[in-house]
């Protein structure tokens, strides 16, 4: 009675199309979006290089003038100038973000969101001026 | 007990990171790492340095920048890696290394901050 019957494990085909590991560089938006994504690395670049200026002036006058001068060779200078252009994409579109992601009230009604963007845009120039003139303000 | 899943955190984090990071980060980029070895601007002085990072209050602003920052970069470049490169075999892998190297990185950050005050 059972011969002839062979039970197979059903597998059911996936109807997933397979994407290209590469899906990113089809289109402008895709490419905009990973170079977003990546500006992150250029993001803790810069949290080591802090560090490095910081543990530098610890080390003294000396440490400090041959950690300016190193800043100044020429790969440190172009990855630097790299992530500066990756830090500032990051700001832009974090901040074009922030209307979606914040929604503040005041009182029983919204602020919209052009208000909220010119507040994180305005907050930015200030924290720049301060940070420029705090750096000036002891030469 | 409710079993909590740590992504709602991460994500705070990740957010937090990415709003201090834009805040001060170009600035203190364009200064450090473009206009003064450009000899646009003339750096600071060691002893300007010392008073600017000897203070508290710099101290710990930048070691919240660090802290966010680095949690910041965990988190996106881990979803990265799983969408953009669809590598999903190597999720707890990636997790680990990138939340690690972040509070490697703070733990580094804070001894660092602690020394030059």
């Amino acid at each position: 009675m059972s011969e002839g019957h062979v039970y197979t494990a059903y597998h059911p085909r996936w109807l997933r199309q397979r994407i290209s590991t590469y899906w990113w560089l089809e289109k402008p938006a895709y490419l905009a979006f990973i170079l977003r994504e990546a500006s992150c690395v250029f993001v803790a670049w810069f949290v080591v290089y802090l560090l490095l200026l910081v543990d530098a002036v610890s080390g003294g006058a000396a440490a400090y003038a041959q950690f300016l001068a190193w800043s100044a060779d020429a790969p440190i200078l172009l990855l630097n100038v790299v992530s500066f252009l990756f830090v500032v994409f990051h700001a832009v579109t974090f901040f074009d973000a922030a209307p979606q992601a914040m929604v503040v009230h005041v009182g029983q009604t919204r602020v919209p969101g052009h208000l909220v963007l010119a507040g994180h845009y305005a907050a930015w120039a200030a924290v720049s001026v301060f940070v420029a003139w705090l750096l000036a303000s002891g030469q | 007990m409710i079993n909590r899943h740590p992504e709602p955190i991460l994500w705070m984090l990740f957010s937090a990171g990415g709003v201090v990071s834009a805040m001060l980060m170009p600035a203190l980029l364009l200064l450090f790492g473009v206009a003064y070895p450009l000899g646009w601007l003339a750096p600071p002085s060691h002893e300007t340095m010392v008073a600017v990072l000897g203070n508290p209050l710099t101290g710990l602003v930048l070691f919240g920048l660090c802290v966010l920052s680095l949690f910041h970069f965990a988190h996106r470049f881990r979803h990265t890696l799983y969408d953009g490169l669809q590598i999903k075999h190597l999720n707890e892998v990636i997790a680990l290394v990138s939340y690690g190297s972040a509070i490697v990185g703070s733990v580094i950050a804070a001894y660092l901050l602690w020394q030059v005050s």
